[in-house]
């Protein structure tokens, strides 16, 4: 991995935040995610400014693309966007848009905000590389609970659980922000599809890590990941 | 192989594309899969003929997945289900993460009349044409389908093929991609372009008319450079087998520059609510070659009488 001459720390993410203004609409959805992104990027995910572009690189696909300032200011802490961007955030010359664009910024690996597009898209990318057999490669997605109400995703679910497609992880972001709930448990809902299902706490570092480094051979996985309720 | 469909002609030529280019993959939702299975892809290729099941947006999410690793995917099904039910897929899901793929459809416009409005939709070119950087083909023979699916799998970019029923009797390989010139009128004569399949009632319908009739199988981009070159009069008829006047808007873009009148023939935006077969539409839209010619001729008619120098 190269070492960043800015390489920032946890600490560094509110004020990192506090540079980005205005979306106020999104702000809460944006910091319930913000505690995973951070365990994804700095203890899980196989990839850095440098390897944009590696074909053996861990893709992370921000499936909420609603509220990406805590998606952002991680990207910003890793040196993927510079610092000095954040502060155009939304603006018409900035890079950096209320919902992110892979054709924008280096390193975002799909172009998102629509719910319910990530993780079908993550299915083509996980059996293109299990065709070209890219060893390591894995395929992360983060949605949330209510973003699961869209059906796209179940049929991603379902199809990805008889695909086993065991490079795949989905993190869902569990705020019971889903309208209608889902009564039995996401975990116990995504595991009749034949996937692998962990829950966490979404704001426990060391447990975002255990769950998302569970073994699950043949078969997708699936972390709930729970956080406050309105977070 | 004179007498294939163009739907048979397609899994064939899908089916040789997939053992020869690595770069090619297809995903399918059921429809499609037992045309496939005998030429023993989904054996030799599962991770590159995929089936996902009665899941069309996944489908066309699959396919973009794919795209965005480098791989070439062909998704295919009937086209209500694969332009209309993944509408924001097709948008979102390839053209906003900046990659193409090859959508191919069957049923075109009302193919299957006997399946009713679920199966029918003739407005697929109007509504991926509302999409930038699509090109749209319309193929009005199988050989021509397999010229254009070849050549798609070549590029990168979005491309749609309305496979259909109907074709014409022979291929235009001239007209594939640009606009070929099948008569020539006298000086002024009115000019006919057809697109795709509706070349053979065209052909009856105009057989004893001074007119030029002009065919392409790819109405986006349209060939707007052989357009002005061809039309030498000012009455122009574009005839498609789909929404009328879908490409209206680029045959008047191609002569902004000369004074013009364009004449659409096209499926109509109604609701029949019949069953029965795709002639029997055809006629009462007026489609076939009769119905053709009643319009064909009321409109050059209208512009003579229109300029008493002419009508004497």
């Amino acid at each position: 991995m190269t070492t960043l001459m800015n390489a920032l720390g946890y600490g560094d993410l509110p004020r990192l935040l506090g540079l980005m203004t205005g979306d106020e609409k999104h702000s809460s959805a944006a910091h319930s995610t913000l505690d995973v992104l951070w365990v994804l990027y700095d203890r899980i995910l196989n990839i850095s400014p440098a390897t944009v572009d590696d074909p053996a690189r861990d893709r992370f696909l921000l499936s909420k693309g609603h509220g990406p300032m805590a998606y952002y200011a991680v990207l910003a802490a890793k040196g993927f966007v510079p610092e000095a961007a954040l502060a155009g955030f939304g603006g018409f010359d900035s890079n950096l848009g209320y919902h992110p664009d892979r054709n924008l910024i280096a390193g975002v690996e799909i172009a998102s905000g629509s719910l319910g597009h990530g993780l079908p898209l993550a299915v083509g990318r996980a059996l293109a590389l299990d065709y070209r057999q890219q060893a390591g490669a894995r395929v992360f997605v983060l949605v949330g609970d209510g973003e699961l109400d869209e059906g796209t995703n179940h049929e991603a679910i379902a199809f990805s659980g008889r695909a086993g497609l065991e490079r795949l992880t989905t993190v869902v972001i569990d705020n019971q922000s889903a309208s209608h709930g889902w009564p039995g448990g996401i975990e116990a809902r995504i595991a009749v599809e034949g996937w692998s299902t962990v829950v966490c706490d979404g704001r426990d570092h060391d447990e975002i890590e255990r769950a998302l480094s569970l073994p699950h051979v043949g078969r997708p996985h699936v972390v709930v990941a729970r956080v406050e309720v309105g977070s | 192989m004179t007498n294939e469909t163009m739907r048979q002609r397609f899994y064939r030529v899908t089916a040789d594309l997939l053992d020869a280019d690595l770069r090619v993959a297809v995903v399918l939702a059921d429809i499609g899969v037992g045309y496939l299975e005998p030429f023993g892809v989904f054996g030799r290729h599962p991770r590159r003929a995929i089936n996902v099941g009665i899941r069309e947006a996944l489908m066309v999410s699959t396919a973009g997945g794919m795209a965005l690793e480098g791989l070439r995917p062909i998704a295919h099904s009937y086209a209500p289900f694969l332009v209309e039910r993944s509408f924001e897929q097709v948008k979102l899901d390839l053209g906003h993460q900046g990659v193409g793929a090859i959508l191919v459809s069957i049923g075109a416009s009302h193919d299957w009349a006997e399946g009713g409005r679920t199966h029918n939709s003739p407005g697929d070119v109007a509504l991926i044409g509302t999409l930038p950087d699509w090109t749209i083909h319309v193929p009005g023979h199988a050989d021509e389908v397999e010229l254009l699916l070849r050549q798609a799998a070549l590029s990168d970019g979005p491309v749609y093929i309305r496979l259909s029923d109907a074709h014409n009797r022979e291929p235009r390989l001239a007209g594939a991609t640009g606009i070929d010139s099948v008569r020539r009128g006298s000086a002024g004569a009115p000019t006919i372009l057809a697109v795709g399949p509706m070349l053979r009632p065209v052909l009856r319908a105009a057989e004893d008319l001074d007119a030029t009739i002009l065919y392409t199988a790819t109405p986006r981009p349209l060939d707007a450079e052989r357009l002005r070159d061809a039309v030498t009069g000012t009455d122009v008829v574009l005839v498609e087998p789909y929404l009328e006047g879908t490409s209206a808007g680029a045959v008047a873009a191609a002569l902004v520059d000369r004074p013009s009148r364009l004449r659409s023939i096209g499926v109509p935006s109604v609701e029949l609510r019949r069953y029965g077969t795709r002639q029997e539409h055809d006629r009462v839209h007026g489609l076939d070659a009769a119905g053709i010619r009643t319009r064909l001729t009321a409109f050059i008619e209208h512009h003579r009488a229109a300029e008493p120098s002419t009508s004497a």
